[in-house]
């Protein structure tokens, strides 16, 4: 039923769209084309700064220091009975959204998709948002340097995500298995 | 961003180092230049005609009405938005998309906002409060349903991939509100501690 209204959203919100515009007697074909020349200029003013945020989390990724910090951290989580399984997916779901995908199918293969591992992985991933790729893709879309707090803004709320994943997962999922 | 920089490559380069892997950490390198590039020519068709029908609902005057109608409850979030630009009402499009799980609408959408943001800009290099305070609001990734995950789950039979839901919206929102909160309390320390530079 959810899915079905969320399938329907997109073709029904581009038809009012178009219909309004026909109604104010807007030229859309016109307008539409006016609008799409800049879809070029803004992906290709992108590229300087997708280029420094890609190599620089590939490296990191590629150089172990990951997986190291991963297993710092999962040292100090399985006090708390959590999965080091889940780790590495609190590190990348700020980063890379095709890795964190990857990192949870792998994790969910692995604990079978009704375990309570991969259900605590999958609100973690399902709440996240790729917060350094959002930051640098949209202030280097206008060549914004100086970033302020955005950057702080985005991991303190990067980390009451985990958290209350964490938390509100026990809560939902834990007292099923008894 | 520029010390969060030097960590990233230099801890990366400490880390090939010691664990042997140099020679990867320099494939990495170059294959993330060639991601990078990829992704941007991947966004070149979406952008184009994301960004065309946002014109026709610009010049429709629906972003318009939209605009009016939020401006009062988010007038507080975005101090220094004039009342006609348009980005207010952008705004709510592309954390609408963004809560429908429409990333494709979601970028395009956001990243015209921060075009019309940028307008209002006195000095183009550094943030404005509205910008820090709108991907503040975006990195919370409030979403209502998670698709693609609940996707992974039903492929890998699971019993009933979306039990996740509630708990997903239950996380997002209250990160949303903490988002909003941080980015508020930030932007009075960080406009003292400016002003007292």
């Amino acid at each position: 039923m959810i899915s079905k209204i969320s399938l329907l959203i997109l073709p029904l919100m581009i038809l009012i769209i178009l219909a309004m515009g026909m109604i104010k007697k807007v030229p859309i074909y016109e307008e539409f084309v006016e609008g799409a020349k800049d879809g070029f200029k803004v992906s290709i003013s992108i590229i300087p700064y997708l280029v420094a945020l890609i190599v620089a989390i590939s490296m990191f990724r590629a150089s172990g220091a990951l997986d190291y910090f991963s297993q710092l951290l999962s040292v100090v989580l399985d006090k708390f009975s959590i999965s080091a399984d889940i780790v590495p997916i609190m590190f990348t779901r700020s980063l890379s959204g095709s890795a964190t995908l990857g990192i949870f199918s792998e994790l969910a293969t692995v604990h079978g998709a009704d375990d309570f591992v991969t259900k605590m992985a999958a609100v973690m991933v399902g709440s996240s948002e790729t917060t350094f790729y959002v930051l640098t893709v949209y202030f280097g879309s206008v060549g914004i340097k100086k970033f302020r707090y955005s950057i702080l803004t985005g991991i303190i709320a990067d980390i009451t995500g985990i958290v209350l994943a964490i938390l509100v997962s026990r809560l939902f999922f834990l007292a099923n298995i008894g | 961003m520029n010390w969060i920089y030097f960590i990233l490559i230099a801890t990366s380069l400490v880390f090939g180092l010691i664990n042997g892997k140099l020679d990867s950490v320099v494939t990495a390198m170059f294959n993330g230049c060639d991601v990078a590039v990829k992704i941007a020519i991947s966004l070149i068709g979406i952008m184009a005609f994301w960004l065309g029908i946002m014109k026709i609902a610009e010049k429709s005057g629906l972003v318009n009405v939209i605009s009016k109608m939020i401006y009062p409850i988010v007038k507080p979030l975005f101090k220094d938005v004039k009342k006609d630009n348009p980005a207010i009402g952008d705004i709510t499009m592309s954390l609408g998309a963004n809560a429908l799980g429409l990333t494709n609408a979601a970028t395009p959408i956001g990243l015209k906002v921060m075009k019309e943001l940028q307008e209002d800009n006195p000095n183009k290099n550094v943030a404005t409060d509205s910008m820090c305070m709108f991907l503040g609001m975006n990195t919370a990734g409030f979403q209502i349903i998670p698709a693609t995950v609940i996707a992974i789950l039903a492929g890998l039979g699971a019993k009933n991939p979306t039990e996740i839901v509630i708990p997903t919206l239950i996380v997002t929102s209250l990160s949303f509100i903490v988002a909003i909160i941080t980015a508020l309390v930030l932007r009075t320390l960080w406009n003292k501690k400016e002003n007292n530079e």
